[in-house]
């Protein structure tokens, strides 16, 4: 039996076509995947993410403890700031990735990838137990909470209709906790889309009526309901990491490009340290790349990398799409180290034959500026 | 949806047109369209390969998924529609109306009668 989310039923009505997303029964699409994905580029489009996990860790001992099964520095954050991190196993393999919401002092959100929810739950129980510091008390809300991500150029005008938070004055990564529609929510200005936007956490009664009000405050001005689909093409186009695809047990954070939220040097260390020191130190022979497509083949995970000269495996697609933007062919390849320069040739072989590819630039996408 | 009459069916999805005694017009179903979204990519075969029945002819893309061509009938292609192949968003428009290959053979009539009717197809549709 698949898993429901609260919204269930409102995608019916909107007409969702229904699938089975890692055990979840959730719209891939509604109007249209490329329509969808243009609504969040040029407008706003809506996602019901209420699949997400969100573990809690509170009272004393709660700083040290996500210090030490996070990568990044969580000490660092301000109360009510944000930040992305991983989770990673003492080999320095990814176990997450996520995103950690300071919500006091001694108090943190952790958002976590719905299939890794029962792993990552079990790996923090078991690490808190080990745990030789103040133990806080750690639990798993995915449950009770749903979540709405409105993205998009127009979200913030959108969504500050329907909440007396001041939204102007949230900047990206900061959250608050505050009434949208008169329920009780957290609204966070992080996203996954490479747009501005926010995310919002509210209990599942209360999503329905915030669900339905943004579509109706919002439909005059573009938007519309999205599926899993576009929400796939529009964190590829920036090259974001999916869990499953560039993010594995096998590979660390600084061949998959988390160098940036590798904090080796934080106080009291973590998880994995140790071992992704070595590979520091020794050199990464792998990295993520994004490849952009010469001729009309399109990479899909799984797909070997061949060098120039068809004359070695040289990594695999990660991930792969026709790119709604720009109309091309785009993936994530983790490929040897020495191919990673921008304007590499290489070719990708797509059933029995081998179409070529440049290594590029990345975000596929250049980002717009900020208004 | 609507499945043309003059047309025949398989449970892979494809449709088949009766356009000589010996020559028949393959593409896919306005359901496979509809279950693969924005189709953006089409690999179709070489003139002058020979099929068996259920083989696999080519490949259509959409942006989310990948799904095979597979051949209504045995026999030989005659004809490929490059054009649709260089814009394959015209399938999502006009499943039933853009032909994929032509597929010549001595049997083509029978094989193509042995085949789904619309109506037995759009049942088939149904229990999906």
């Amino acid at each position: 039996m698949l898993k429901r989310t609260p919204l269930f039923d409102e995608h019916k009505k909107l007409s969702g076509k229904m699938v089975d997303f890692g055990g979840w029964e959730l719209p891939v699409q509604y109007s249209g995947l490329t329509l969808e994905h243009d609504a969040v580029r040029n407008a706003c489009g809506i996602f019901d993410v209420s699949h997400m996990g969100e573990l809690r860790v509170k009272g004393p001992g709660a700083v040290e403890f996500v210090n030490h099964v996070t990568t990044n520095d969580a000490s660092v954050l301000a109360v009510f700031q944000a930040q992305y991190s991983a989770f990673c196993n003492p080999e320095g393999g990814i176990i997450d990735d996520l995103v950690v919401y300071r919500l006091g002092e001694q108090e943190f959100l952790l958002v976590v990838n719905a299939a890794n929810i029962d792993k990552d739950f079990s790996h923090l129980s078991t690490s808190l137990a080990l745990f030789p510091g103040t133990k806080p008390v750690l639990t798993n809300e995915s449950d009770e909470t749903a979540q709405i991500a409105i993205q998009g150029p127009r979200a913030a005008s959108i969504l500050q209709e329907l909440t007396p938070v001041n939204l102007q004055e949230m900047k990206t990564y900061w959250c608050a906790p505050g009434l949208v529609c008169g329920e009780n929510a957290l609204i966070a200005r992080t996203g996954y889309t490479g747009e501005d936007g926010f995310e919002i956490y509210t209990g599942r009664e209360s999503s329905k009526k915030i669900w339905n009000s943004l579509l109706q405050v919002g439909s005059p001005f573009g938007l519309l309901p999205c599926g899993l689909g576009a929400r796939d093409t529009l964190r590829l186009e920036m090259k974001y990491a999916l869990y499953g695809h560039e993010l594995t047990e096998t590979t660390n954070p600084l061949e998959t490009g988390l160098g940036w939220i590798t904090k080796l040097g934080k106080t009291g260390g973590f998880i994995g340290k140790e071992a992704i020191a070595r590979v520091k130190a020794a050199g990464q022979t792998r990295c993520l790349a994004g490849v952009l497509s010469i001729g009309r083949g399109i990479p899909r995970q799984g797909y070997e990398v061949w060098d120039e000269t068809r004359s070695r495996i040289i990594g695999h697609i990660t991930s792969g799409t026709q790119s709604p933007s720009l109309k091309r062919a785009i993936g994530i390849a983790l490929i040897d180290k020495i191919h990673e320069r921008s304007g590499t040739r290489v070719t990708v072989k797509i059933r029995d034959d081998f179409h070529e590819f440049e290594v590029c630039k990345t975000p596929f996408l250049e980002k717009k500026k900020e208004n | 949806m609507n499945y043309p009459e003059n047309l025949k069916y398989t449970k892979d999805h494809e449709w088949a047109e009766l356009v000589a005694e010996n020559r028949v017009r393959v593409g896919i179903t306005d359901h496979a369209q509809s279950s693969l979204g924005d189709i953006v990519y089409l690999e179709l075969p070489k003139t002058g390969r020979e099929l068996k029945p259920h083989e696999t002819f080519g490949v259509v893309e959409s942006i989310k998924a990948v799904s095979d061509l597979l051949s209504p009938l045995g026999g030989k292609v005659v004809e490929v529609n490059a054009a649709l192949a260089s814009d394959p968003g015209r399938i999502n428009t006009n499943a039933h109306g853009e032909w994929m290959v032509v597929i010549e053979s001595d049997t083509a009539k029978s094989q193509f009668q042995a085949l789904l009717d619309a109506s037995a197809y759009s049942s088939f549709v149904k229990t999906l």
